[in-house]
């Protein structure tokens, strides 16, 4: 069974995103999204946790709310999609489900 | 109204968007600056991402409201201090977020700087020196 993850909260104001982590499974897929985008950033201090998840799971993350934030896609980590909210539905349809990581 | 000023530290800790607490802390600044009060703006944590630059929130559908930060200064608010731990810890300097300036009516109205960036132990010093301290 195919998941997509959400982590939605800041990895520096909440445990979420550090959790979620530890419950990915082979070919599941962890979207970023409203402050989670923080995590996505270069740069940071859990950019390490961030790129060692990339080696086992596909990550992206939802390009509005980096906007809104006022960053661009090269502040990005290598090998993490930028999606937009169609990317997000598809992402959705194509996996058997959501987590949502609240 | 009364003859006695405070030093109010409005707190911020927290990303905009994502939740109102950013939004709300700037409303409350606004409206005790009709007040006459001595106010300081700190930035914490994820609070500094409060005042990045480029913030473009079309696709979201929410009201941008960096611009308001800009307009501090002439709302006489030109005590903003940023923490120079947490910009590191998210990968940013100063450069990556606005020029926020006041114009010094003393001065022939030059343009000066409204953020400062301090240490965290300067921040510490600075809680400690406050009247007042408002958390969001």
């Amino acid at each position: 069974m195919s998941t997509l993850h959400t982590v939605n909260k800041s990895p520096f104001e909440k445990t979420s995103l550090d959790t979620c982590l530890k419950y990915l499974g082979g070919g599941a897929s962890l979207l970023l999204m409203e402050d989670g985008v923080y995590a996505a950033l270069k740069g940071t201090t859990v950019e390490s946790k961030v790129k060692t998840a990339l080696d086992s799971v596909k990550v992206y993350v939802l390009g509005p709310d980096l906007k809104a934030r006022g960053f661009t896609d090269e502040r990005v980590i290598e090998g993490i999609s930028v999606v937009d909210y169609a990317g997000f539905v598809d992402l959705a349809a194509e996996n058997d489900k959501v987590q949502a990581w609240l | 109204m009364s003859e006695t000023v405070k030093n109010f530290l409005y707190l911020n800790r927290k990303a905009p968007y994502g939740t109102i607490y950013a939004w709300e802390s700037l409303e409350v600044v606004l409206i005790g600056a009709a007040f006459d009060q001595d106010v300081s703006l700190a930035f914490v944590d994820d609070g500094v991402y409060q005042l990045t630059k480029g913030q473009d929130t079309a696709e979201i559908g929410m009201k941008n409201f960096s611009p308001t930060y800009a307009a501090l200064g002439d709302y006489e608010v030109k005590k903003i201090y940023v923490e120079q731990e947490s910009l590191e810890e998210r990968g940013l300097t100063l450069d990556d977020l606005q020029h926020l300036v006041w114009e010094d009516e003393d001065d022939d109205w030059a343009e000066k700087d409204s953020i400062k960036l301090v240490s965290r132990a300067e921040m510490a010093a600075l809680m400690d020196e406050s009247d007042v301290v408002f958390s969001f």
